[in-house]
């Protein structure tokens, strides 16, 4: 891929989804588009780039978006944010919401549903406590084809050993084949649907719990900006949002800021739950930096 | 630095679980059989037991059963890792006492993970 079809790729991501894609990365690129080309049946790379650069596909651009993207997940990936979700987080929202026994969670970038999942077995088996209780675990993400891996719920014998306890896998999944089945239980607790997070996002509602975890290491700080921007009024006033234990909003926004007490949760600015704002510094990018360079 | 004995009569699969294990600083000891596995843990108890079922002499459910009658022998985190990857043989293992179980072909992650989950890691 020449120089000038790699700064256009960067320019085109950027402005459809706000990934950065860093200088280091055109292998990435080669390797990934490769496959896409021959999926589509293009004859290469040239080809590919000619077809994105004339324009008006937008279902090309959509595949080239998705196919750059980096879907990682696991089930209860990290832990320590499940933990925070039920031993914390569900605690002070039971308490909080036992009038209007409702609960409404956003995993903000879903990926191939193992973070919807991981929430719906916590869910599950506190099945007693939220007897009566309306639950929705709505999962968003870019790429309709990973939401078609998490609709399916279908997951591979290594997919379903890194991270989830054998006991879970008993108990909510059954075997097909080769693969391993989310229970139908824990399906229909989780609605998927596709979503640009910098797109407006009025039509999802308000949440209690936000999940938008290793999202943003994939972007530059303007947009890191506007990522919270959009997120931040779908954040019920005394919601929780858990961010990645490698992001943070400081220095980024005031509106979300960190909890007082526990690491990678996040809170309203304006709730009293909320350490005491960190003023955020004007950006200056550098010279060099990604939107600059892409623009030139 | 934890204990781990792993029992498997591949000594291929010893071999890789032995440095994947090192390398997360356990201290190993290798048994080919569910019978020399049993010796090993009257000499000393170990924290851990990563464990194939299918042996000769004495398999991996008949180990698992024997270790959690012997004194102290409730105390190891067990681990199976095997081929027998079916709800059936796991489901039982977990019955008999196993605390985490493992599908082969597994990774440094997967064993991690597994190990992180028991509380070893």
């Amino acid at each position: 891929m020449t120089e000038a079809d790699f700064n256009f790729l960067r320019m085109l991501l950027h402005q459809r989804s706000g990934l950065s894609l860093s200088a280091e990365k055109r292998y990435l690129a080669e390797s990934r588009l490769g496959i896409l080309c021959r999926r589509r049946g293009i004859e290469g790379l040239v080809p590919l780039m000619q077809l994105l650069r004339v324009g008006g596909n937008a279902a090309l651009e959509s595949a080239v978006v998705e196919a750059m993207t980096t879907n990682e997940t696991l089930f209860f990936r990290d832990h320590t944010p499940f933990d925070l979700f039920r031993d914390v987080i569900l605690p002070e929202k039971l308490a909080a919401n036992a009038a209007t026994r409702s609960l409404r969670i956003w995993c903000a970038a879903v990926s191939t549903g193992q973070e919807a999942y991981s929430l719906a077995m916590i869910l599950d088996d506190m099945a007693g406590r939220l007897a009566g209780w309306k639950v929705e675990i709505i999962g968003t993400d870019i790429s309709s084809e990973v939401l078609e891996k998490a609709r399916q719920g279908a997951y591979s014998q290594f997919e379903i050993q890194r991270g989830l306890p054998i006991q879970m896998l008993l108990k909510h999944f059954h075997q097909d084949g080769d693969k391993w089945q989310v229970s139908e239980r824990l399906r229909a607790m989780v609605t998927l649907k596709q979503h640009n997070l910098l797109d407006p996002n009025g039509h999802l509602g308000q949440f209690d719990v936000i999940f938008c975890r290793n999202v943003l290491i994939y972007f530059d700080v303007p947009t890191k900006a506007r990522v919270l921007a959009a997120l931040a009024p779908r954040l019920a006033h005394d919601g929780a949002f858990v961010l990645g234990a490698a992001e943070t909003v400081i220095g980024i926004t005031t509106t979300i800021v960190p909890d007082k007490e526990h690491r990678s949760l996040y809170r309203d600015g304006r709730s009293g739950k909320a350490q005491t704002a960190v003023p955020v510094r004007p950006y200056n990018p550098p010279r060099a930096a990604a939107i600059g360079s892409l623009r030139s | 630095m934890k204990y781990c004995l792993v029992v498997d009569d591949s000594a291929v699969i010893r071999k890789v679980a032995r440095r994947i294990l090192e390398g997360l600083q356990f201290r190993i000891a290798e048994a080919e059989d569910g019978a020399r596995a049993i010796d090993a843990c009257k000499g000393e108890m170990p924290d851990a037991v990563l464990l194939d079922w299918n042996m000769p002499i004495m398999d991996g459910y008949d180990f698992l059963r024997t270790l959690r009658q012997m004194p102290g022998g409730k105390r190891p985190k067990v681990v199976f890792c095997t081929t027998e990857n079916d709800i059936a043989h796991i489901a039982r293992a977990m019955h008999a006492g196993a605390d985490e179980y493992i599908m082969k072909p597994f990774d440094k992650e997967i064993v991690a993970s597994k190990f992180h989950q028991v509380g070893l890691l």
